[in-house]
């Protein structure tokens, strides 16, 4: 493509000639950081394990990416991110007391076959991380389901198991969920802390909303998925959450509870597997919503968020088509 | 207020202060120009000089061939010293009038004559016609021809496009600032040509000099108007500056006369006051030389058909290691082969870009799907889409995304994370299928 003249050595390519300093490496490097808030919570809360757990996914979704690509004579592209960011998701997704091959098959599932064998990065319909946890939750259902308490001891190795808030909610109902964690306000403030049971990246609700706020900032994400996909979610929370009689659910316990926050700022809005108009977005996220909450009060599953995501991600290419941006100058007649 | 402008665009260093505070200086008197006969859109010119003959400065030397283009004249006087091929700057070959410089500087004729407002409007279109003037910002689409709408679409507003939205350009800028009201006069001519009585200067708001003094030329006069638009790329492109200054859509693969309305250039409009006053052919125009990589820049007046190489010399050399040289402005301007190719009437900058400013075009990713470009493309396309269905060879597919509208402006590629060429994917397809 470029050829330089002999005389003058000039470097010959096409316009434009001045580009934006923002690479795809910068904007993987950049979600990863978002999520750190997040992963160090989760460390302080579940301990060691839970650090072992993160670095195998990392180590692990690195090398297979790398060991794919040199086995297929293809360009390795460890170090753009991508691989990275997904064994970061992946391992904020799985509980803290998983035995230490589940995060190993996990990413190798997330990277290997859900990016690489679809074509790699860009190609791949689902979110890698959210295909590798559910291909775990599938295959190993109860070690993917035993919560370890929060313990905030860095040292201790065997952890007290116990039950998600979600769980408590589905099978107890709200009334021990309030016994659980004395009042009201402790229960708010437990969870927006992240001091309870759960994945561990998704129980601190403070962390990842600092992590979130960075990718606003920095134009990273934009609004329009965690809006539709919260929103939905409070709204439908609020009028069918409660025992009972309509209107009388709890949408801020659902909300900071489960993977909600993690999934609806940092694997909805994953660029790959949503749709790229943002109109389209609106829905994609809406329907992410609608279908957390469908199997959260009527599903088999305390929670719903990653098959909510893997659903929607499916229709992204279709809402893309639906919601093709309008050419400038097609909306109106020429004027008479 | 809220400043006038579109939806979509995008915002690059716009780098002119290298260039901005440089008075307009006639450039030295080449020694020797390349004057090319198809420097416009539309048919070339007819070569009506033969070698050996002497032509005096704004002689023809090419008649133009049918409605759709214009003249070409001597830029300088002298003797003809070879006709032959050349290349443009855009690396085509073109029928090329080589002229010795005999440095006197001879007119065939230049007359004042101040009562030219009293000309009928056909007597000053025959008057812009005869003087070869083109639209100035780079299209060069004769400016006759812009002129003459056809009776079912009445023009009701003339807009003079002074956004100047290219990054390091400054040329438009420093006229609007040095001959406001010469500026204003060839805005008044064209306002006659098409007999509207309303004008109106778009402006980006990063050079509030030039609104001002833009301002105080047309003070007193109601049927203009100075429109101040936000500052943002591609500002100065046709449709998104009628959007803008004069809030119309243009349709989809429409022309501004659909809604009424003729847009021209700074440097145009001065052109045709020149032409409508004095009779003065198009033969010189500002050129801003500039960029990293250029040692002094500078707002040059220069003879058309003076060569690249000599401007750079006269503006002090390369600087660094100058990687690329660029005719036009960075975001649609041509990278050129060789420096020995000639300025022409679209040659509005000269820009100089040193090694770290070059973006290397082959280490691209795959399209991540991240949606910048679709949210700033100002055409409303899907720039991801064309460029992935065009690396596919889906040229058909890609009309179906509206490949026929971009209009290469470069907006996609510049945001690009991926790094992805999408513009020269696009051209790809486009010369591989037919509207
Ligand atoms: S080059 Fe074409 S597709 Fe890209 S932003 Fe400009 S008009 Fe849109
Ligand atoms: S900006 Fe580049 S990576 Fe993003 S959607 Fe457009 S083509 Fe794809």
């Amino acid at each position: 493509m470029e050829t330089a003249s002999k005389e003058h050595q000039l470097i010959v390519s096409v316009s434009p000639h001045v580009k934006s300093e923002e690479t795809t490496s910068r904007i993987m490097w950049s979600v990863t950081a978002s999520l750190l808030p997040a992963a160090v919570m989760g460390a302080y809360f579940f301990g060691p394990r839970a650090v072992i757990t993160l670095a195998l996914c990392i180590i692990t979704a690195a090398l297979s990416e790398y060991a794919y690509q040199r086995a297929l004579n293809r360009k390795v592209s460890v170090s753009d991110g991508s691989a990275i960011l997904t064994g970061l998701l992946l391992g904020m997704n799985l509980p803290a007391s998983v035995p230490f091959y589940i995060p190993i098959i996990g990413s190798f599932v997330a990277v290997v076959i859900t990016k690489q064998l679809f074509g790699g990065l860009g190609y791949n319909v689902f979110n890698p991380a959210l295909i590798g946890r559910a291909f775990l939750l599938i295959s190993f259902p109860k070690l993917m389901t035993i919560w370890t308490k929060p313990e905030a001891a860095f040292l201790k190795m065997d952890a007290v198991t116990t039950a998600t808030p979600l769980g408590i909610l589905k099978e107890e109902g709200v009334a021990k969920l309030m016994e659980v964690f004395g009042d009201k306000i402790n229960l708010y403030t437990q969870l927006f802390v992240g001091h309870r049971a759960g994945s561990i990246g998704e129980t601190s609700a403070i962390a990842l909303l600092v992590g979130a706020a960075f990718l606003l900032y920095r134009g990273y994400i934009s609004w329009h998925i965690p809006v539709s996909f919260l929103g939905t979610s409070a709204v439908i929370a609020w009028i069918f959450g409660g025992k009972g009689a309509l209107f009388a659910g709890d949408p801020i316990v659902h909300l900071i509870s489960g993977g909600m926050l993690l999934g609806a700022f940092f694997m909805a809005t994953d660029y790959v597997t949503c749709p790229s108009v943002k109109k389209g977005q609106l829905l994609f996220g809406a329907g992410c919503g609608f279908l957390t909450m469908l199997i959260r009060l009527k599903g088999g599953y305390p929670e719903g968020v990653m098959f909510a995501i893997l659903i929607m991600n499916c229709f992204a290419p279709l809402i893309d088509r639906g919601f093709r941006t309008k050419v400038f100058g097609a909306r109106k007649e020429a004027r008479k | 207020m809220a400043l006038a402008t579109f939806k979509g665009g995008i915002h690059p260093p716009d780098k002119k202060e290298l260039s901005k505070a440089k008075a307009i200086s006639p450039a030295k008197p080449p020694k020797r120009v390349v004057i090319p006969l198809a420097q416009h859109i539309g048919a070339p010119c007819t070569l009506s000089v033969s070698i050996g003959q002497e032509v005096k400065m704004g002689e023809i030397i090419g008649t133009p061939e049918g409605f759709v283009s214009a003249p070409v004249h001597a830029s300088v006087s002298g003797k003809v010293i070879a006709i032959g091929d050349f290349p443009l700057p855009t690396g085509r070959m073109a029928p090329s009038v080589v002229i010795e410089n005999d440095g006197k500087e001879e007119w065939t004729s230049l007359k004042d004559s101040p009562g030219y407002m009293k000309l009928s409007p056909d007597e000053l279109k025959g008057k812009v016609k005869d003087a070869g003037i083109v639209g100035m910002g780079g299209a060069a689409f004769p400016a006759h021809v812009k002129l003459s709408p056809p009776k079912e679409k009445p023009v009701d507003v003339v807009v003079l496009n002074g956004a100047e939205c290219e990054p390091y350009l400054t040329a438009d800028y420093r006229l609007m600032l040095e001959r406001p009201s010469d500026v204003v006069e060839g805005l008044r001519v064209l306002m006659k040509i098409v007999n509207v009585s309303k004008g109106v200067i778009g402006i980006e708001s990063n050079k509030p000099d030039a609104i001002e003094a833009m301002q105080r030329a047309v003070a007193g006069d109601s049927s203009l108007k100075v429109c101040a638009l936000e500052v943002k790329y591609p500002q100065g492109a046709e449709k998104m500056l009628i959007k803008a200054a004069v809030n119309r859509d243009v349709p989809a693969r429409g022309l501004p006369m659909d809604v009424g309305v003729v847009v021209q250039n700074i440097g145009t409009a001065l052109a045709v006051y020149e032409a409508a006053r004095y009779g003065k052919p198009l033969i010189e125009r500002v050129v801003t030389v500039t960029g990293e990589g250029i040692r002094e820049p500078r707002n040059l007046l220069v003879k058309i058909g003076s060569l690249v190489s000599d401007l750079i010399g006269e503006c002090g050399g390369f600087s660094s290691e100058a990687a690329k040289v660029i005719s036009g402005g960075p975001m649609m301007g041509f990278a050129l082969y060789s420096l020995d190719v000639p300025v022409t009437k679209g040659t509005s900058g000269i820009l100089v870009l040193p090694e770290e400013g070059v973006v290397h075009a082959e280490d691209f990713g795959p399209c991540i799907r991240c949606g910048r470009c679709i949210d700033i493309c100002p055409m409303g396309l899907m720039p991801s889409m064309l460029s992935v269905l065009s690396e596919r060879g889906m040229y058909e597919e890609a009309k179906g995304y509206n490949l026929f509208d971009c209009f290469e402006c470069g907006s996609c590629t510049y945001v690009c994370p991926s790094k992805r060429p999408i513009v020269q994917l696009v051209r790809l397809a486009k010369s591989m299928t037919k509207p």
